[in-house]
């Protein structure tokens, strides 16, 4: 309790205040580690408020409407009964209809195809926000006859301007306009297609049979009177019973806090990964810095001193240099924050206005002491115990100092607050432990890591070596080093970015398949009837028809006897809802495909319905979702015929092979007769093949589209290369923290550098071996902690791709042995710096200021 | 003579360090007491014993067995804090190595002692204290800036600065050259005389311990002799 009161006590901070004297300005270097997490998070923390503000006013804008009404089946006549009575006759709103699907757009005039995301509306959506097109009058002008508005992006792909024709299905379009801003919509829509709004009334009613992916959705705009929520509550049995989805402002702004504060809590515990390095690095520096007081700490105690009170004037210096840090911290990340909406701006629907959240600022500040007090209360506790006799005698035999539970309970308040803060980030105490166990782990094993090559080193290249290598690889070992520190953050920046990258490699190379015999054109919703005219046609094309799959639409009825809708009402059922409600898009055949593996009980490839219940095989993940197994019967309703099935088997499925796969897979002999379409699987030989197959097939078949797998490639490197450019750039936080560590660390122990160069100088060292120790230390140093990473993000690259992703792993030297070695030259060009001017001095100088 | 009189009276006191299997005893049943006001020299070789009995006797550290009572207090029932306080408010330390905070100006290094005790306007006494020793001219100045001898007066002044009833002084000129530490060793018997102190001085230079009036001399840890001489005459 006294040594708490001498917190307060204005002599401690004014000791505090003498005591920092003529280090001020290293123990600012020392904290300079902790302001790059600092301001990591307020930058991260303060653009998420804004975000948060964005998307309060925001949230309209991206409905369009007060309230929407979407299905992916046409709305049943009760639903359109309702609607019309209850929304347009009693609450008198005002209603706009809109349907989107995918489709393929033809462009005659120069003769391209493309496949575009078809949204046709009508009424005046949106009710909120508006489009902005070139020329501006076609945002409302477009929907009066045949006209089109088309993503300007896609208009200056193919050189197609305003006035030209915009071919979707068989029906021709005017281009009214070029769409260059779609409220609520983000470019990383366009990444799964550009958009054409065109109108309602003129679709091609062709594109809409069975069996084609339609959603439709229905905007209203209500009197201020009526309360969108209220609405919501009284139409949800309604909706439940017929697989609607209703959406209101607060649903959707709810929407996008929960999906924007689960980047921004990722983002924050990634930052916090850099704030942590920090703190390990004020820990190491305070340590240093506590052994050159022991000491005055001595003096002060055989003074009177007690020593409570000795140990809060090193605190209060702690928190003082904490709270500098913080605030540095905190400036620099105001100032990054204008930085973010570069980082994200793709990745974020809407644009947010950059202000200074000061809420943010205030628990940077807080979090970033927080964590430099409590990481130097580590090296400062000992200080508790350093005997007034040290000051009589530089040596004093004592019994052994025992464990000082207080360092324990310490060390469990750190991993504590790291779990809660956690925890606070992500809202989910299983990520927190999982955040903080993955952290504990990763910090261990680099610092094994370190301490075991660090050993290896020693042991291998000791003997033999020139005086300058065995100098500097001694280096390391000095008293005070901080070399498992620097292997610490700098090996777990090279980490995160290595695995980051690599992952990423291997990811886009298990997709990549246009230099393999693989199919890569798939070409969708043909018709039953088109099935032959199409495989011809690719064929005459030149291309080679791999497989014709046909897809039959179906629902679950009941599953091992209980009603569906039973089931769904059952609160206690444990199965997830779109298991029940969705519908199967379900194939038959008499084999196994190549992407398929049989994991339990008999494949059976031809049945007769008549025999009893259809013996079908069910996706191993599904099985489980629907708690099902091997014998349990599962009822269809096939386009209105009930076909009831037994579970034969059970397939594991490699869902990222380029071809269809089933859920559920019927024998033949079942479905043939059943209203079915197919999707062709083919492979062309070049890019200009699949180019002519796609205008041709637009043609003459308006309804099927045509997919490039290549292409799709190219939009999923796009998406990932934005996603792991967020993440790296998180992750550089990490290295520049490991360099500012590695900067204070030279800066630490300069004296001893400076007591060395002159001691080697005298005894006839040349200033060129003196410079070559230093070299040779620094190069160590980066080749050890680059390797560390790199070694951890091979095997962090692998355990992804063997584990998560299921995917072939393999090394990209290459890039990895590039970043390595910048890396390593980073590190040994920054010691350099930092020791500069060392050597010039005359060792005379330094032997007389010494004494 | 009477114990009651007495500010430091030590009995048998041992002292033992254990290093593996050996046990290596510094201090061997050490018992003596020392009046108020006497100014005692403690002599001896190299490994004596010397600077240990004087940790012992200001509570620095504890004995392995024997007791301390220092100004009325049994040391053996105070805990480390408690010892801390005692010697805040009753002892003044100079050390061999003068032990002066490099970060501290002299000034600010003669007022801790006070400030340790909570006071705050020492500015005064320690400005007069340094200026008794000399030093008017160097308040201000770092123990970079000054002078070994310089230094050691600085401790001087600060263990004067509490106004103590016992100082402790550990081999005070053992860092200086001869004259050096003959002008230091004037000021503190001269300071010591005009307060009245109990000095316990520890020393190897039997000069300097003739000017004390009581020397006791160790040998392997032990009291070899303990006289009582004629008293200190102020000499230059």
């Amino acid at each position: 309790m006294r040594s708490l009161a001498a917190l307060f006590d204005r002599w401690t901070w004014t000791m505090a205040w003498r005591d920092s004297r003529r280090v001020r300005g290293r123990l600012l270097l020392f904290v300079s580690a902790m302001t790059v997490g600092v301001a990591s998070l307020v930058a991260i923390s303060s653009f998420g408020d804004n975000l948060e503000s964005a998307v309060d006013g925001f949230a309209r804008t991206m409905l369009g409407a007060d309230f929407r009404v979407r299905s992916r089946q046409p709305f049943p006549e009760e639903t359109e009964a309702l609607l019309e009575r209850r929304l347009i006759g009693e609450l008198g709103a005002e209603e706009s209809r809109r349907i989107s699907f995918t489709s393929m757009a033809f462009f005659p005039e120069g003769g391209d195809t493309a496949l575009v995301q078809v949204r046709a509306i009508d009424g005046v959506y949106p009710f909120y926000g508006c489009f902005e097109t070139d020329p501006p009058e076609a945002a409302t002008g477009f929907q009066e006859g045949k006209r089109a508005l088309v993503e300007a992006t896609l208009l200056s792909r193919f050189e197609a301007s305003v006035g030209d024709t915009v071919r979707v299905g068989s029906i021709d379009y005017t281009i009214a306009g070029a769409l260059l801003k779609i409220p609520g919509d983000s470019s990383t829509t366009a990444i799964f297609g550009p958009r054409v709004y065109i109108p309602l009334a003129e679709v091609d009613a062709s594109l809409l049979q069975r069996g084609s992916r339609v959603s439709r959705y229905r905007y209203y705009r209500l009197d201020e009177s009526v309360d969108a929520d209220e609405l919501r509550a009284e139409l949800k049995g309604h909706a439940r019973e017929h697989d609607l989805r209703l959406d209101t402002v607060i649903t959707t702004q709810e929407w996008m806090e929960r999906s924007m504060a689960r980047l921004r809590g990722f983002l924050n515990l990634v930052g916090f990964v850099a704030l942590l390095l920090g703190g390990l690095g004020v820990a190491s520096a305070i340590h240093v810095y506590v052994r050159q007081k022991v000491g005055t700490v001595a003096t002060l105690r055989c003074l009177g001193g007690r020593a409570g009170r000795v140990f809060a004037i090193y605190l209060v210096s702690s928190f003082c240099l904490g709270a500098i840090g913080a605030l540095i911290g905190a400036a620099l990340g105001i100032a990054a924050q204008g930085l973010l909406p570069l980082v994200f701006g793709d990745l974020i629907r809407l644009e947010v206005d950059v202000a200074v959240s000061w809420t943010a600022v205030a628990a940077g500040v807080a979090i970033g002491i927080a964590v430099a007090v409590a990481f130097a209360l580590l090296p400062l506790l000992p200080l508790r115990r350093i005997p007034p006799l040290l000051a009589l005698r530089a040596t004093v035999e004592e019994k052994p100092p025992g464990r000082d539970r207080l360092r324990w309970v310490v060390a469990a308040a750190i991993v504590g607050c790291i779990v809660l803060y956690a925890w606070w980030q992500s809202g989910r105490p299983v990520v927190a432990l999982q955040y903080t166990g993955g952290l504990v782990i990763a910090f261990g094993v680099l610092a094994l890591c370190a301490r075991l090559l660090r050993f290896a080193a020693r042991k291998v290249l000791w003997r033999n070596l020139s005086f300058e290598w065995r100098q500097g690889l001694a280096n390391l070992y000095r008293p005070g080093n901080q070399t498992v520190l620097l292997m610490v953050s700098i090996g777990l920046g090279a980490f995160l970015i290595l695995t980051l990258y690599q992952t990423r490699l291997l990811l886009l190379k298990d997709l990549s398949l246009s230099g393999g015999p693989r199919p890569n054109v798939v070409l969708f919703d043909v018709q039953d009837d088109q099935v032959e005219s199409v495989a011809q046609h690719v064929t005459e094309s030149g291309l080679e028809v791999h497989e014709s799959v046909p897809i039959v639409n179906m629902r679950l009825t009941s599953v091992k006897g209980r009603d569906v809708g039973e089931l769904r009402d059952d609160r206690e059922r444990r199965i997830p809802r779109w298991t029940l409600t969705r519908e199967y898009r379900s194939t038959y055949r008499g084999a196994l495909s190549d992407s398929e593996e049989l994991v339990e009980g008999e494949w059976i490839g031809r049945a007769d319905p008549a025999a009893g219940p259809v013996p079908i095989s069910l996706g191993e993940r599904i099985a489980e979702r629907l708690r099902v197994g091997l014998g349990d019967e599962l009822t269809w309703d096939v386009q209105g015929v009930p076909v009831h099935s037994v579970v034969a088997s059970l397939r594991e499925i490699d869902w990222r092979r380029v071809s269809p796969n089933f859920f559920v897979v019927f024998p033949e002999g079942v479905l043939e007769d059943a209203p079915q379409i197919h999707v062709l699987i083919a492979r062309a030989e070049s890019q200009e093949a699949i180019g002519a197959l796609q205008r041709t097939t637009a043609q003459r078949f308006p309804g099927v589209s045509t997919i490039d797998v290549t292409l799709m490639l190219d939009l999923a490197d796009e998406l990932l290369d934005k996603l792991s450019f967020v993440v790296q750039f998180m992750s550089l936080f990490c290295i520049l923290t490991g360099l500012l560590v590695l900067v204070s660390s030279v800066w630490t122990s300069r004296f001893q550098r400076l007591e060395e160069s002159v001691l080697l100088r005298t005894l006839g060292a040349r200033k060129g071996q003196v410079l070559a120790i230093m070299n040779v230390e620094f190069l160590l140093l980066g080749v050890l902690a680059t390797l560390t990473g790199g070694v951890l993000a091979i095997g962090g690259s692998w355990w992804l791709a063997a584990f998560e992703f299921e995917i072939p792993f393999e090394v990209a030297w290459a890039p990895v042995g590039i970043f390595c070695a910048g890396l390593v030259v980073t590190t040994l060009v920054i010691g350099r710096l930092c020791s500069r001017g060392l050597h010039d001095r005359p060792p005379l100088e330094v032997l007389r200021t010494e004494v | 003579m009477n114990s009651d009189d007495a500010i430091l009276t030590l009995e048998g006191l041992t002292k033992s360090y254990t290093s593996g299997a050996r046990t290596l005893t510094v201090l061997r049943e050490v018992s003596l007491s020392i009046p108020r006001g006497e100014a005692c020299a403690i002599v001896g070789p190299s490994g004596s014993g010397k600077s240990t009995l004087l940790g012992l006797a200001a509570g620095l550290d504890r004995p392995t067995s024997g007791s301390v009572r220092l100004c009325g207090a049994a040391l053996a029932e105070l805990d480390e804090d408690q010892r801390a306080e005692l010697r805040a408010a009753h002892v003044g330390f100079v050390f061999q190595s003068f032990r002066l905070i490099s970060t501290l100006t002299a000034l600010e290094n003669v007022m801790v002692p006070v400030e340790l005790r909570g006071e705050r306007d020492a500015r005064e006494f320690a400005t007069e204290l340094l200026a008794r020793v000399g030093l008017q001219e160097r308040v201000d100045h770092y123990p970079a800036q000054l002078s070994g001898g310089e230094q050691q007066r600085v401790a001087i002044a600060r263990a004067f600065v509490n106004r103590p009833s016992i100082l402790f002084a550990d081999e005070p000129t053992g860092n200086l050259d001869g004259a050096t530490g003959h002008a230091v060793v004037e000021r503190l018997f001269e300071l010591n005389e005009e307060a009245g102190t109990t000095l316990v001085l520890v020393t190897h230079d039997h000069e300097l311990a003739g000017r004390a009036g009581r020397v006791i001399s160790l040998t392997d840890g032990a009291v070899a002799s303990d006289r009582r001489g004629p008293a200190p005459s102020r000499e230059g």
